[in-house]
């Protein structure tokens, strides 16, 4: 199961660390709007032009990004398949997960059954509003509350204030029954 | 070439440790925010303070390069997506690094998150001018500022306190709160109880 959190929070304490003293603090949610622009400017290719000074987008939001859809492999991009990577050899060493766990969690289907398409009905309506919000934000618990409060980043703080201030409500209101997680 | 074997070596890292302390596993995130088992809670408060220790010590002792510090700019959209966010990451049980890990580490979940999370970030790069126009991602507070003056960070402050003694002291403060908080602040969420509980 889940390490001590003395041990795991000092794990992740170093790890958040690392990336700042080598590099940069630790963000993600950027790279959904990278993968968006992969896709979008294969499918159309005038989305992301190279000009005199760089690379440009038609989109206004996606203009300032345009260099990284243009070359994705840059750090942030390849840093967020990393994850997956550490994240699947991880799972693996310590025997995978359950079929049951692997289509949806304990504690859900101790509230809401065992239905797998109501479970990917919300994660996924889950998944549009969190990447949405997290844009609008811009940053997510990586890089607004763990690398933003780390630094005391004001920005941290507000992030942190509203992520919270809605995800306890909502645990409370969904989440009645215990499971065995 | 130097920066991408970081990526791979940090990135692995992180999504591995993330798998480890169980932020990647949705009944995780959803009992530390019905409050009934804070345990996650305190490993982010603890990571939050030893990364905050070292990187303030680290530059008071001058080890830490300043620079590579990389504040974000505080507007009133930062508190509504953080809102936003909020509310998904409740419900769904992830954020965006953990819906990656999740879905690599064999959750099907997840990948519905990820599917999910493309299409939110598309429809606000498409409703982006919007946003723009309404006035809230104009900052406040000074935009893109830290608590304290970090000195040589060339990051303005809102107060005139020394920003890195500051965030030593704030690192502190987190670790202590991590060794406080008590294991859960809900005795037991209102419904029924699990029997194997």
């Amino acid at each position: 199961m889940a390490l001590n959190w003395k041990i795991g929070g000092l794990l992740l304490g170093l790890v958040f660390f690392a990336a700042v003293l080598l590099v940069k603090p630790i963000g993600v949610s950027t790279q959904f709007v990278i993968l968006d622009g992969i896709i979008a400017n294969a499918v159309n290719p005038d989305l992301v032009t190279q000009t005199a000074d760089g690379f440009a987008s038609t989109n206004a939001y996606l203009d300032k990004y345009a260099k990284s859809v243009a070359n994705p492999l840059n750090y942030g991009f390849v840093f967020v398949l990393a994850m997956a990577v550490g994240g699947l050899l991880s799972s693996l060493a310590r025997g995978g997960l359950s079929r049951a766990e692997r289509s949806s969690p304990a504690l859900w289907r101790g509230n809401f059954g065992d239905s797998a398409v109501k479970r990917y009905v919300v994660a996924f309506l889950g998944g549009f509003v969190v990447l949405y919000g997290a844009r609008l934000a811009g940053g997510c618990t990586s890089g607004h509350m763990m690398s933003g409060m780390m630094q005391t980043a004001v920005s941290g703080y507000i992030f942190a204030a509203g992520a919270f201030g809605a995800a306890i409500p909502v645990a409370l209101l969904m989440y009645k029954k215990e499971a065995i997680a | 070439m130097t920066s991408l074997l970081l990526a791979l070596v940090i990135g692995a890292a992180f999504g591995a440790v993330l798998d480890r302390v169980g932020a990647s596993n949705p009944s995780l995130i959803g009992k530390m925010l019905n409050l009934t088992n804070l345990n996650l809670a305190k490993t982010i408060l603890l990571a939050i303070g030893v990364g905050s220790v070292l990187m303030f010590g680290g530059q008071m002792l001058g080890v830490v390069d300043v620079g590579h510090m990389s504040v974000k700019s505080a507007y009133a959209g930062v508190f509504i997506g953080g809102l936003m966010l909020g509310a998904g990451w409740a419900a769904a049980g992830y954020c965006p690094g953990t819906g990656v890990v999740a879905a690599a580490s064999g959750r099907k979940d997840a990948l519905f998150f990820i599917a999910g999370g493309l299409l939110g970030a598309a429809a606000y790069m498409v409703t982006y001018p919007m946003w723009k126009s309404s006035g809230v991602l104009e900052p406040v507070l000074g935009g893109k500022v830290t608590l304290g003056a970090v000195p040589g960070s060339g990051i303005d402050a809102v107060t005139a306190l020394p920003g890195d003694s500051l965030g030593l002291l704030l690192g502190a403060a987190f670790i202590a709160v991590a060794f406080t908080l008590p294991e859960r602040l809900v005795s037991r969420p209102s419904g029924h109880r699990h029997p194997a509980e």
